[in-house]
């Protein structure tokens, strides 16, 4: 445990940190066409703003070809009359239509930058709205966490594709498309001439990446295993040091660096080849405009002219040949991660069968188990059978054998998760018929990992009631017998708190949720008072504040403490998924049974 | 700044690797600035002046420059990758090294994954900054002068037309770079609290079904969404400014060419061949400026992570050995003493965790500290290998102050079992022998069978052979603890801390585990933390700590008559203590 509070700053994930180098991350869609086809929908409310900002790409990309065009013109005109006659005229016009040009240019990044931003900001509330809507059960499934931090690099891939690379994409396949049609016209064989570089640069681009695909997986795999070793002695660096296993553990480093450190310049050449190549390539095009334009000039074939608006025409086509590979990574990447996006959407979400049924209104709280069957797997029995009544008020202890279903049973009173047989009521009412949040606000719920949110102590325990004043919560504080340690706080109620921050002890947690509680004031009262962490003196104030909260409230109690036990109104041992005894503690106890071989071992321990 | 140039001697050793780098790129520059000249030379000797001879030849070494180019360009490439490569191996070799010499409190007020940030993404966004500076990050610059010298010596006066333009364009790409950093960085801190959000609702979902959250959750999202959207919106929108900008100066700087030139060309004063080299000169300029752009983002991921790199590689070490330090002699246990020891992590004595404690354990005793959370007891064995210095008094093993003696000599006698039992990947036999990889199989199974961890590690389909995952995640905590206990029993230590070190152990396995100490090591010292009463019955002595204080010393027999916290603490554990105030609060208390 830390004794300082450790200086968090927000939103260093150091999982980002662990991620490799971003160069060469070339990743497919398994189907790309149907994730496009998912993402364009998020495009259409802006359908009048896209197809404007396609119109003024085509025109833009349309104008930039004129300016090289009338360029020719005034070198022809010059070599040919050796006047300047006319040159203002055509250098303004040039001037002109490459100003307009730009000008589109300008617009149109504009509202595309404006349009995806947009466009992205209803995904990631979709997503958001859905993701909230799934049911517990996805959440505890393991890989939920990891799944969905992904999703935030996978948001910013789409972004980086659609805000910049699609009217690069589409700008750059135009003016390809123009420039190729605009030399043909001008002259057929320059033309093919100068196309010949295409396919050398296809066929490299498709070499280099092969062998940058090979390397940067034998660098991941290196990186991983480098991670691995420096997370382990970073994390475990108190152990290390103080088993003396500092050399070793920096040999054990050494040699892993090495090893990235080989495969980083294997792999960086080979994916780094592409930049200088291409630009030596750039070169050869001009090279052969030139000497073959020279060439067909000294039999008149062409002009000066000509061969100018060919090598600017060459520099615009060369240009984009060169942004597409990496085009073409990043919107697969963008694909890719959308891809990752709808599997989540399409993951089902919580059914609300009873949405429009009639609302509990003022529950008494009178809880009803009737042959409840349960399994978290279809063929995995967790309750075979559970039966038993809650009388409204009543305190009920679950106690039991780890894994022997206690949790799950507040698992389905909540409706966290759905029952396979039985039913179970409230006030006579079957679950399934009241409608899940009227069900979930008659609920209070404590659990021993208390979560906080960002925010500070008042907002925490405001979250039992968002509309409760400062006083009130204030008040439920003190109910909670959270204020002395509140206090205490650097900033008092107004101390910022955060899930990752230990600022707080757990114990000093536990009281904040029970503060919640008292706050949100339910007619039923779930607790899951593990103490493992918590001394025994802090425990019996926590106990006390236990108490308090539970005085007239139907109260389940996954207890851990003798004093719960003995004090509740009924005792229920669960094991192997049906209540194996019930009954007041020392009923139970003089029994002989289930019981008092439980609270043998776990409370008694040896005899002193 | 400052930081970059501070890491700029991880550079120093590869100096002539990055010098032949730029070398190469010096030349490869040369050689794609020769080709505009050799175009106008085509132009105006060749077709103007119609000698075959010229063209055929000018082409063909255009070609030959142009094969050489890819020679160079790939030797540059590959130098500059392998100096950034070998500076970001050095980088996070020095960081790790540091890491490894940090204390305890300098561990304090580091976070681990913030450590692993810097090793990780910090490390390279140096690397990559120094690698891409090698390649096109210097290749724009110098292309541009390049040019700018044959605009000249092509024609001074059109030359002198192209300054201003050049002049704006710098000015331009400058002025982006300026304004885009700090706007990336709020965009950064906007997408930080979104994911905050996004994460909080992931981790607490339980909690925002059972309160019915999910309108309040949705526009705090909608909220952070909207914030960051509109950030990014106005950043982006900013963003996409600068290439229609750059691209106009270039055109701007054609149309200059096309009017400016030809005026000159209609006196005679410029051939053609010279306007299309112009022409050339400048897009051979522009376009890697362009590229230059992309460099901002290096640059600024460059500069903060430095910052970062720097601070870590600047902390002291809190703990060194003195220059005069001893070795602890390894005979026989040392009497531990602490003198009016006095202990705050700050180093300040209004924040001390322990105060004036004094009381020693004589060798070969088992001393139990027993106190609520909070009250200092792991922060009062971890100053016995000196993990942390005291701020007031002194400890002493045998005669001597802990930190006149050497900590590796300190840590070889003193075995500690810390409080959450770290494991590391490889076997459960790896990990038992970790203080000492040259102890026998024999050896760890001794260790493993006092520690209570024989039997659950034999069950298992591969016994010792058994692999830990990361952090041991694949045991239970329970075993986990009994693992680390037998490591540190391995170590036959004189001194054996266990910081509460049995807590998710059963009673009668710990018991199991203080009687096989006790036969397998009778001479040890050893100082016990506990949570519960069970634990410290038996010990020779029992040290009651509250609020950093030692408020009772004794036997249990005895604390049990005159200490009345040892009496609460005995009563909220046992229970059915009719006189203990608090059990008698709680029973007033109850519905």
């Amino acid at each position: 445990m830390n004794p300082l509070p450790t200086g968090n700053a927000a939103g260093t994930d150091p999982r980002a940190g662990m991620r490799p180098g971003q160069i060469g991350r070339i990743e497919k869609a398994g189907d790309p066409k149907s994730a496009l086809q998912r993402l364009l929908p998020y495009l259409r409310p802006f359908r009048a703003g896209v197809a404007l900002v396609l119109l003024l790409v085509v025109l833009y990309t349309a104008l930039s070809l004129v300016g090289p065009y009338l360029m020719g013109v005034a070198i022809d005109r010059l070599v040919q009359t050796k006047q300047a006659a006319g040159l203002p005229e055509l250098s303004l016009l040039m001037l002109g239509v490459y100003l307009l040009s730009n000008l589109l240019q300008a617009v149109s990044g504009r509202m595309m930058a404006r349009i995806s931003q947009r466009a992205l900001k209803q995904l990631r509330a979709d997503l958001f709205s859905h993701v909230q809507s799934l049911p517990v059960g996805f959440f505890d499934r393991s890989a939920a966490g990891d799944l969905l931090s992904r999703l935030t690099n996978d948001i910013d891939a789409i972004n980086q594709a659609i805000s910049q690379n699609v009217t690069t994409l589409v700008a750059s396949l135009l003016s390809m498309v123009g420039i190729v049609v605009a030399m043909f016209i001008l002259d057929r064989w320059l033309a093919l001439a100068s196309l010949v570089v295409v396919p050398i640069m296809f066929w490299f681009t498709r070499y280099v990446a092969r062998y940058t695909r090979r390397g940067f997986r034998d660098l991941q795999r290196d990186l991983g295993q480098l991670n691995g070793v420096m997370e382990e002695a970073v994390s475990g660096q108190r152990v290390l040091h103080a088993f003396r296993r500092k050399e070793s553990a920096i040999s054990a480093f050494r040699e892993a660096n090495a090893k990235v450190f080989r495969a980083g310049v294997s792999a960086n050449s080979y994916a780094l080849l592409l930049m200088p190549i291409t630009s030596v390539l750039g070169n050869l095009f001009v090279i052969v405009l030139a000497g073959l334009g020279g060439y067909l000039a000294l039999s008149g074939l062409v002009t000066v002219g000509i061969i100018a608006t060919f090598i600017s025409y060459g520099q615009n086509f060369i240009q984009p040949l060169r942004q597409l590979a990496n085009l073409y990574n990043s919107i697969q990447a963008a694909l890719a991660g959308s891809e990752r996006i709808f599997a989540i959407v399409d993951v089902p979400a919580e059914p609300d069968d009873a949405a429009n049924a009639p609302p509990l209104g003022v529950a008494r709280g009178d809880v009803k188990f009737e042959h409840v069957r349960f399994g978290y797997l279809p063929n995995a029995v967790v309750l075979s059978d559970l039966s038993f009544e809650a009388k409204p008020g009543e305190v009920t202890a679950l106690v039991g054998p780890t894994g022997a279903g206690k949790t799950t049973i507040i698992n389905l009173l909540t409706r966290f998760y759905e029952i396979d047989g039985g039913r179970i009521t409230i006030d006579g009412r079957d679950l399934r018929q009241i409608p899940k949040p009227d069900l979930r606000r008659h609920l209070g719920l404590v659990l021993q990992d208390v979560f906080l949110f960002s925010g500070s102590v008042l907002e925490n325990i405001r979250y039992g009631r968002l509309g409760a004043s400062d006083a009130e919560v204030m008040e439920a504080a003190k109910l909670a017998e959270a204020e002395p340690f509140i206090r205490l706080l650097p900033q008092g109620y107004q101390t910022e708190l955060s899930e990752r921050a230990n600022n707080l002890s757990q114990g000093q947690r536990q009281l904040i949720a029970i503060a919640r509680a008292i706050l949100a004031d339910p007619a039923i009262l779930i607790l899951d008072e593990a103490t493992s962490s918590v001394d025994t003196r802090t425990e019996a104030r926590i106990q006390s504040a236990l108490l308090r909260l539970m005085k007239g409230r139907t109260s389940f109690v996954i207890a851990h403490r003798l004093s719960t036990i003995a004090d509740a109104d009924q005792v229920l041992v669960i094991e192997g998924g049906a209540v194996a005894e019930r009954g007041k503690h020392a009923e139970l106890l003089a029994r002989g049974g289930v019981y008092q071989r439980l609270y043998a071992s776990q409370f008694k321990g040896e005899a002193i | 700044m400052r930081h970059l140039r501070k890491l700029l001697r991880f550079a120093t050793p590869y100096s002539g690797r990055s010098l032949l780098a730029l070398l190469l790129l010096t030349t490869l520059v040369f050689l794609d600035l020769s080709i505009p000249r050799l175009i106008q030379q085509l132009i105006d000797h060749g077709i103007l002046q119609h000698d075959r001879g010229v063209v055929l030849r000018t082409s063909a070494l255009m070609l030959g420059i142009s094969f050489l180019s890819v020679f160079i360009a790939v030797g540059n490439n590959h130098l500059s990758v392998s100096v950034g490569e070998s500076v970001g191996r050095d980088l996070r070799d020095a960081i790790f090294v540091k890491i490894q010499s940090f204390s305890s409190g300098n561990l304090d007020r580091q976070n681990t994954g913030q450590l692993l940030v810097r090793l990780t993404s910090d490390t390279s966004a140096i690397q990559r900054v120094l690698q891409v500076s090698l390649r096109i990050g210097t290749r724009a610059p110098l292309l541009m002068l390049g040019s700018l010298v044959l605009m000249v010596s092509t024609s001074p006066a059109l030359a002198l037309t192209m300054l201003p333009l050049l002049l704006v364009t710098t000015l331009v790409i400058v002025f982006f770079l300026v304004k885009m950093e700090p706007m990336f960085r709020g965009v950064q801190k906007e997408l930080d609290r979104l994911n905050t959000v996004l994460q909080e609702n992931v981790a607490g979902i339980r909690l925002v079904k059972a309160f019915v959250r999910d309108r309040h959750e949705r526009l705090r999202f909608e909220r952070s969404n909207e914030a960051y959207t509109s950030v990014s919106e106005q950043v982006m929108q900013f963003a996409s400014l600068m290439s229609p900008v750059l691209t106009m100066c270039v055109n701007g700087g054609m149309v200059i060419v096309i009017w400016a030139g030809g005026l000159q060309a209609a006196h005679g004063t410029l051939s053609s061949g010279q306007i299309v080299a112009f022409i050339n000169y400048l897009l051979t300029t522009m376009a890697p400026l362009l590229m230059m752009t992309i460099l901002s983002n290096v640059w600024a991921s460059a500069l903060a992570s430095a910052k970062r790199i720097d601070d870590v590689l600047e902390v002291v070490p809190e703990i060194r050995d003195a220059p005069d330090a001893l070795a602890l002699s390894a005979e026989s246990p040392p009497r531990i003493a602490f003198e009016n020891v006095t202990f705050a992590y700050s180093g300040k004595p209004r924040d001390a965790v322990l105060k004036n404690l004094t009381f020693s354990a004589e060798p070969g005793q088992t001393v139990a500290i027993l106190g609520a959370t909070g009250a200092g007891k792991s922060t009062l064995v971890k100053l016995i290998p000196r993990f942390y210095d005291v701020t007031r008094g002194r400890v002493l093993l045998g005669d001597r102050d802990v930190r006149t003696l050497t900590q590796d000599s300190l840590l070889a006698q003193i075995g500690v079992v810390p409080q959450e039992s770290v494991l590391f990947s490889g076997t459960v036999r790896d990990n038992i022998r970790y203080g000492r990889p040259s102890a026998s199989d024999e050896e760890v199974v001794r260790a493993a069978e006092a520690a209570q961890a024989h039997d659950f590690i034999s069950r298992s389909a591969d016994g010792y052979d058994s692999r830990v995952e990361q952090r041991g995640q694949n045991f239970s905590g329970g075993q986990r603890q009994r693992i680390a206990i037998a490591r540190a029993l391995l170590l036959k230590p004189l001194i054996l801390i266990l910081d509460d070190s049995t807590s998710a152990v059963d009673v009668e396995t710990e018991t199991r585990i203080q009687r096989a100490l006790a036969a397998q090591h009778p001479n040890q010292t050893r100082i016990v933390v506990a949570q519960r009463i069970s634990t410290v019955l038996t010990a020779d002595r029992i040290l009651v700590i509250d609020e950093g204080e030692l408020v009772a010393d004794g036997r249990h027999a005895e604390l049990m008559r005159t200490s009345s916290v040892y009496r609460e603490i005995y009563a909220s554990q046992l229970g059915a203590e009719p006189s203990a105030p608090s059990a008698a609060r709680l029973a007033t208390e109850s519905p």
